[in-house]
């Protein structure tokens, strides 16, 4: 089922959680709500759900208009950050609660709730667990039983908050590439909220990035990854550095070196701004054409990458670049050391848009 | 699970802790209690079936824990319905409506008992609109019920006011996503949860009803064979120096108080059996 938010507006108080977002949620896909806190995805995903109600605004299911219905009514599986689960109940019960609620006249026999339960267990990996109750299971057990209780009612539309921010590193990781197999065999339409961007990038077909109440961008993951719409998105999505300058009719001049910047070939030596990536910077022992002499401050492995700290010769800016470990054991890099950093990729944004 | 603590215990020593324990219960609680058995010891036991049997005192029993479990149990639902009410909506007065309901713990009881009884008497506020109607409150067992009511409330609100307050917003959104509505929402999930505290609250209320007399004795009329209780009824025994005859009539009170209490103990172990 598609899901369409035309113009929703929602305040809380004096605060506007969301100011007039629309957006399309095509069948079947697995889309991704990403943005700091307090940047409305919460509250759009709890909109969708029927939750809560928006201000203004419409809601539409299949094309249908479901503003004005009942959460009960909606279909909706949704999945909460911290499970949810009914804690007097034991797993087999949570997931079938939803079908014993059912009225009389589409309720399921008891033989057929059984086997379907026993199907979801099988399904999330439990099946020897049926009979524990929800304090006897681990974080990343439980949010599978609370993700097989959203399937058992076999939902148009998947709704997760945060689904893996209660779970540690190793089982959020685990977890988020299970999902991922999972939208690809049941292929539910599905929308989850997140503030971490590997989740996002990850997992999703496509991300819609939230600040403040609005959509930055959306797009496939490389689409926001590779080519961020506003500063914003280029700051939320990885590590970047910030570049101070001007831009004239598409040529920035940061920090003493001049870059093509095609993009704004109108400006008129306009204040402007330039990110790089930590991993676009390319550092070097030799001056080179559109490289910035810079001193090592700090180095630091983790895991596969080392991070330098550069500090530039030209200001008294400091610039973080991220080398492939091979790299940097070729390299031989030392404190103190005096070496040539060199932006591969820059994009540069007129100051204006800056918020 | 082990029976010390002495690995990883933050409480100093586990023998002391418990000797201490067991000291204060013994001081406080066993030794007046195996007295009052000892003193029973002294009647033999035909002597003491028959005090502990005689016509008068049985339907003394019959209108205690009678009255008590009718009591527990209205306030086992009102107790909640005022929780409910205290902790889910927000009105003005609210902190006042809190403050009240602790007001049955700090009245003396026989100030309570005069005040319902002259309230619920033939030409009390309440009682002059009840009358015509054959409704008697004052002087009957419906009164003593009344009183035991007013005693107990406290105990159910406030045991179960915390588990309410607790209780997650999103367990009910959960529900209701899942298809159920308002009502089966409570009766499957609110209410499975708050029941180990209802029980709790139920037991307290219970058992301070059957240990109750101060404010009974106003309202009950204490007509032997009706509304006469069986606290009272020990009182009456000690006033004639049958002191054996009230330690009988009190061994069979506390016996039959510990076996209900254990019961709701018990039934309560299992209504919490979900938190391992």
């Amino acid at each position: 089922m598609s899901i369409e938010i035309e113009a929703v507006s929602k305040s809380f108080g004096t605060f506007a959680a969301l100011k007039d977002v629309s957006l399309k949620v095509p069948s079947g896909e697995l889309v991704a709500l990403l943005g700091p806190s307090g940047s409305g995805k919460t509250s759009l995903l709890r909109i969708i759900a029927g939750l809560e109600s928006p201000d203004s605004g419409r809601i539409l299911f299949d094309g249908e208009e479901a503003t004005k219905r009942q959460v009960q009514e909606r279909q909706v599986g949704f999945v909460f950050q911290h499970y949810a689960l009914f804690r007097h109940m034991t797993v087999f019960e949570n997931i079938a609660f939803g079908l014993t609620v059912k009225p009389k006249k589409s309720r399921p026999g008891k033989q057929e709730i059984r086997d379907k339960v026993h199907n979801l267990l099988k399904l999330i990996q439990l099946e020897n667990l049926a009979d524990r109750y929800p304090a006897q299971l681990s974080g990343g057990q439980r949010q599978r039983v609370a993700l097989a209780r959203a399937l058992a009612v076999e939902p148009q539309v998947l709704l997760l908050d945060e689904p893996f921010g209660a779970l540690d590193a190793k089982v959020r990781l685990e977890l988020r590439r299970w999902l991922r197999r999972l939208h690809d065999e049941i292929h539910v339409t599905s929308v989850f909220v997140t503030h971490d961007q590997e989740e996002a990038l990850e997992v999703a077909d496509r991300i819609v990035v939230m600040n403040q109440g609005r959509i930055e961008q959306e797009g496939t993951p490389s689409e926001v990854y590779d080519r961020p719409a506003t500063p914003f998105v280029y700051d939320f999505l990885g590590s970047v550095n910030l570049f101070h300058g001007r831009v004239h009719e598409g040529t920035a001049q940061m920090a003493g070196i001049n870059l093509s910047s095609p993009e704004n070939a109108s400006a008129n030596d306009a204040p402007a701004i330039g990110y790089v990536r930590s991993h676009d910077i390319a550092i070097g022992r030799e001056s080179a054409d559109g490289a910035i002499r810079a001193e090592v401050r700090y180095l630091l492995s983790v895991g596969p990458l080392v991070r330098v700290d550069l500090a530039l010769s030209c200001s008294d800016r400091t610039i973080e670049a991220e080398l492939p470990r091979d790299e940097a054991d070729r390299l031989q890099l030392q404190v103190g050391e005096q070496v040539y950093a060199r932006p591969r990729k820059m994009r540069v944004f007129v100051e204006d848009y800056q918020i | 699970m082990a029976w010390s603590g002495r690995k990883n215990n933050v409480l100093p020593g586990f023998t002391p802790a418990l000797g201490y324990t067991i000291f204060y219960l013994s001081l406080v609680v066993l030794i007046p209690l195996s007295a009052l058995f000892f003193k029973t010891a002294s009647l033999s036991w035909d002597a003491f079936v028959a005090a502990v049997t005689a016509p008068r005192v049985l339907a003394s029993y019959r209108v205690t824990f009678g009255s008590s479990l009718a009591a527990a149990l209205i306030n086992a639902f009102f107790g909640v319905l005022v929780a409910w009410v205290l902790v889910r909506y927000r009105f003005p007065g609210k902190k006042l409506i809190d403050a009240l309901v602790d007001l049955p713990f700090a009245l003396p009881t026989a100030v309570a008992g005069i005040t319902l009884a002259s309230i619920y008497s033939q030409n009390g506020w309440l009682g002059r609109y009840l009358e015509p109607h054959g409704i008697k409150v004052a002087f009957t067992p419906l009164g003593i019920a009344v009183a035991m009511v007013f005693i107990g409330l406290p105990f159910v609100v406030r045991t179960v006011q915390p588990v309410l307050e607790e209780l997650d917003q999103e367990i009910e959104e959960a529900a209701s996503c899942l298809g159920a509505n308002r009502w089966q929402t409570f009766r499957r999930v609110l209410l499975p949860t708050m029941l180990p505290a209802i029980l709790t609250g139920f037991a307290l209320s219970f058992a301070r009803a059957v240990g109750e007399y101060g404010s009974i004795i106003f309202i009950a009329g204490n007509m032997p064979m009706v509304s006469e209780i069986t606290p009272l009824l020990i009182i009456t025994k000690l006033e004639q120096y049958d002191y054996a005859g009230a330690t009988a009539i009190a061994t069979v009170m506390l016996v039959v108080s510990f076996v209900m209490l254990l019961c709701i103990n018990l039934l309560q172990k299992w209504s919490r059996r979900f938190a391992e």
